[in-house]
């Protein structure tokens, strides 16, 4: 566990995403401080195991309208799964409308648990075969922020993202 | 065909940008494949994912059109690009949208989706942002995966100002993007339509791979309610398992980053709700995901390729553009002329051949010289300069045979009588040297006369400004007869292939390859044989040089069976016979002589190793040297050998690290491509002039880059193997 973390934090800094971690019970405060706002967010009672993190709690206005997902800086989301030596992060497309929330803002918050940081990429896509065979379902691996280097030169914050924040959540589910 | 004209002005306007950019991928690429462990297994993988994925096709494309309906998907298979338009037309009317927005998709260049939408009136908005400069623009893409790579920033930033009149000129690449961003941001969330390309679609689950970067494509889907994927079919494979090594290697190969930002899984229609984006009352999860999921899967051309055996790899490709990258005639001049109607690079032969036809093709398929640098980027393995040859053959059948006149004399191999009179010169090069040596000095006397190479110019192409190989009265054969062994006692036992150049022309490195083998205790014999056939192959005469191979290994096989090892001075004479040969010989004959050959310095590597000692050598202590390898050498894996064996000798060596010297045999003394050559040359010629670099002598293992170091640089280079020689 300790290697997968470590690979998949260092794959993070290379791609210029900030992590913080945290507890279940410290979840809330830790997202209040990743968030710059105004924000937006998707419940992540699926992500953590637990409906009460409905981040109420939070500055983060969690199922937002069309209008106030545009006006937003800061999406928050949960993330499936972590890809220790890609430092990618697999968003699945929920009904809440996860993809919009992680996609039309310029710093997306992820909340990853702890548990779910597949060692590597060979991993991470034999989870979704077997979830995709199972259930269906689509999901996007999303490793860093949006980017070009169709005007001349690297551009972070193409038509996604220009920030990507990871929340790792520790201890049991 | 792009003319010498055509070729300079694209240099002169695009080659800086394209140049940089490419090289840019090209030096990720080294980077990025580095990082990963299992490399080759990956890229073996993926090759036979995609081998029996073809060879399965017609089930897998059931298997697919059910699951896709299945889930709630419609499939289209296509049989040419107006079939496809018409379907796309329909979806678009019937679902009454005024605009279509799109994510980058080279098959939807191929079938040219939106002139076909625009006819009808609707608006089409490229949403990638280089496809969307070129759409401002009005101009092709110069690269399959990088569309724009031909534009500057100053000239992209000129033609945003001029096009839209910003308050405040733009100026940086961040002030381009986020203008970029907005104009077609809003524009995304007012369409109806979404169109897709897509990387990889499984059979199992009918789950479509989207390989982007800026995020357009999910925007793409996630904004419209109606989805019309575009994919060849052959982007089928079984399962979603299958992606694994895709998605490793697709970024490496291409640009040089380990993985792109997003890869979309998408398992369509999405469960992402459809929203009204100026809603500012209903929550985001009220909203209804009512979608429409069209996949319209085009044929084209390709399940006739698939029947034809030298095409049919072509459809392995996954349009990485790593052949493009790693290709030195690419660098310099880009898609525009190394391209068809919609690919480009090196496997866009094999595309435009199959898809569009013989006569596409023929615009640009000399520009592959056959170097092979492509062949270790591809992650799919495709043998690409393979394609390029049976491409030239066939358009070389194609043709009508010039008048015979031309040719009595000249080009005596009759298999061939289809090539063009230059190719026929180039391929037949072999009757050329033999004349030449036959009747020196007054063949080197009279070719150099003002008269003859303007009658080599206007009749053969051939650039004069060039020099031409000066050939020697008495070849190595000659000298090797007339002298006996050295060595009573021999260690090993060898046959030194005498090449064409090192026979007639360069005879002094054949010489000093002899005298190297004896000296580590090597029974030498130097036969007469005839050329490799790697001069007609190039011309994409392959009966010619099938013609050539068999004489080969009917003149070597009596001395290997003697137990004598094949020594090949020339690297693109031994890479005949270990890879090409492969493609005209049968198995046996093949394994014969490709297990028994050696480069030179790979023989006198595994001598040394084996233990002779490299006091019989001529050493020195320390002296500085520059030494640049062959193209096919390097493919081969063979470059390492001759820097270990002069740093066996004391040298101190610095490498060229650049694809290709720009001559690739005929190549450069043909006038179309003199100065494209010397252009490619050109990056070599900086490296050679770098601060510690430019002092030292130059060796190099090729006749063509030796003739080329030669044109560019003061310093006359040599053979390595004549350092070694006492």
């Amino acid at each position: 566990m300790a290697s997968k973390r470590a690979s998949f934090e260092g794959a993070l800094e290379a791609l210029g995403v900030t992590v913080s971690s945290t507890t279940k019970s410290e979840l809330e405060a830790a997202v209040t401080q990743a968030i710059t706002e105004p924000a937006v967010g998707t419940a992540l009672g699926e992500t953590v195991g637990n409906e009460a993190f409905s981040l109420t709690e939070t500055p983060v206005t969690v199922d937002p309208t069309p209008v106030a997902l545009r006006e937003a800086t800061t999406g928050v989301t949960g993330a499936e799964l972590g890809v220790g030596d890609y430092g990618s992060l697999v968003l699945s497309m929920t009904e809440e409308a996860s993809e919009l929330v992680s996609l039309f803002v310029e710093r997306h918050v992820a909340v990853l648990h702890e548990e779910d940081i597949q060692p590597d990429m060979d991993a991470a896509v034999a989870e979704l075969d077997e979830r995709f065979n199972e259930t269906g379902g689509s999901a996007i691996i999303a490793t860093g922020p949006s980017a070009t280097a169709d005007m001349g030169a690297l551009v972070k914050g193409a038509h996604g993202p220009r920030e990507v924040h990871v929340i790792v959540v520790e201890g049991g589910a | 065909m792009a003319t010498a004209d055509e070729l300079r002005e694209l240099m002169r306007t695009e080659g800086a940008a394209v140049a940089e950019n490419t090289q840019g991928f090209n030096t990720g690429r080294y980077d990025s494949v580095a990082d990963l462990a299992d490399y080759e297994d990956l890229k073996q993988a993926a090759r036979s994912i995609k081998e029996d994925a073809i060879a399965d096709l017609p089930d897998l494309l059931d298997q697919l059109t059910d699951t896709v309906e299945a889930n709630g998907g419609t499939v289209y298979i296509a049989d040419d690009a107006a079939d496809a338009n018409e379907y796309i037309r329909d979806v678009v009317d019937e679902r009454a949208a005024d605009r279509v927005v799109k994510s980058k998709s080279m098959t939807s260049e191929e079938i040219e989706v939106n002139e076909a939408l625009e006819a009808d009136g609707v608006d089409v908005v490229e949403t990638d942002l280089g496809e969307w400069v070129l759409q401002v623009a009005d101009e092709a893409p110069s690269h399959i995966v990088a569309p724009a790579i031909h534009k500057s920033r100053e000239s992209i930033a000129d033609l945003f100002n001029e096009r839209f009149d910003p308050d405040e000129p733009l100026e940086t690449a961040e002030e381009l993007t986020r203008f970029a961003r907005e104009k077609l941001g809003e524009q995304i969330i007012d369409a109806e339509v979404g169109i897709t390309g897509a990387n990889f679609v499984t059979a199992d689950t009918g789950t479509m791979a989207l390989v982007t970067s800026e995020g357009n494509a999910r925007k793409t889907v996630a904004a419209t309610d109606t989805h019309v994927a575009v994919a060849g079919v052959e982007k089928v494979i079984p399962t979603v398992g299958d992606l694994h090594p895709f998605i490793e290697l697709i970024g490496r190969s291409g640009t040089g980053q380990d993985i792109t930002s997003y890869v979309s899984l998408l398992t369509p229609p999405v469960d992402t709700p459809v929203v009204d984006f100026t809603d500012d009352e209903t929550p985001l999860s009220a909203f209804d995901a009512d979608r429409d999921f069209h996949l319209v899967l085009i044929d084209n051309g390709r399940l006739e390729m698939r029947d034809d055996e030298h095409l049919r790899e072509t459809l392995y490709c996954i349009r990485c553009s790593a052949c493009s990258n790693s290709c030195a005639n690419f660098q310099s001049v880009g898609g525009h002329a190394f391209g068809g109607e919609t690919y480009s690079g090196g496997i866009a032969t094999g595309w435009e051949a199959g898809i569009e036809g013989l006569d596409v093709a023929e615009e640009f398929n000399d520009l592959c010289t056959g170097c092979t640098r492509c062949v270790n980027a591809c992650p799919v393995g495709i043998d690409i300069p393979w394609i390029n040859t049976v491409v030239r053959d066939r358009i070389n059948r194609d043709k009508d045979a010039p008048g015979e006149w031309l040719v009595d004399g000249l080009t005596p191999d009759e298999e061939d009588d289809g090539a063009p009179l230059q190719k026929r010169f180039f391929g037949n090069f072999e009757t050329v040297a033999k004349l030449g040596s036959a009747t020196a000095p007054v063949s080197n006397w009279l070719a150099e006369t003002t008269l003859a190479r303007r009658s080599m110019d206007r009749i053969l192409g051939i650039d004069p400004r060039r020099d031409l190989p000066t050939f020697e009265r008495e070849t190595l054969v000659d000298w090797a007869a007339a002298r006996d062994s050295r060595v009573d006692d021999p260690e090993r036992r060898a046959v030194l292939y005498p090449d064409l150049y090192t026979n007639h022309v360069q005879v002094d490195r054949g010489k000093a390859a002899v005298k190297v083998l004896e000296s580590l205790g090597v029974d030498v014999v130097v036969p007469p044989a005839p050329s490799s056939g790697r001069a007609p192959l190039s011309q994409g005469m392959v009966a010619t040089a099938t013609d050539h191979a068999e004489r080969v290994t009917e003149t070597l096989s009596p001395h290997i069976e003697d137990g004598r090892d094949v020594v090949v001075i020339e690297p693109s004479d031994h890479a005949m016979f270990t890879r090409e040969y492969e493609r005209l010989l049968d198995e046996a004959a093949f394994t014969d002589i490709a297990e028994n050959s050696y480069e030179v310095f790979e023989y006198v590597f595994g001598l040394l190793d084996n233990g002779a000692s490299v006091d019989s050598l001529s050493t020195v202590e320390g002296a500085e040297i520059a030494y640049h390898s062959h193209c096919q050498q390097r493919t081969l894996g063979l470059e390492a050998h001759t820097v270990a064996v002069l740093e066996d000798c004391g040298y101190d060596v610095v490498t060229s690290d650049v694809e290709c010297c720009g001559m690739a045999g005929s190549f450069g003394y043909k006038s179309d491509y003199y100065e494209l050559s010397m252009d490619v040359g050109d990056r070599l010629r900086t490296q050679l002039r770098d601060d510690g670099v430019q002092e030292r002598p130059v060796v190099a293992s090729g006749t063509s880059c030796l003739e080329q170091i030669d044109a560019l640089l003061e310093r006359q280079p040599r053979h390595p193997i004549e350092l070694l020689a006492t």
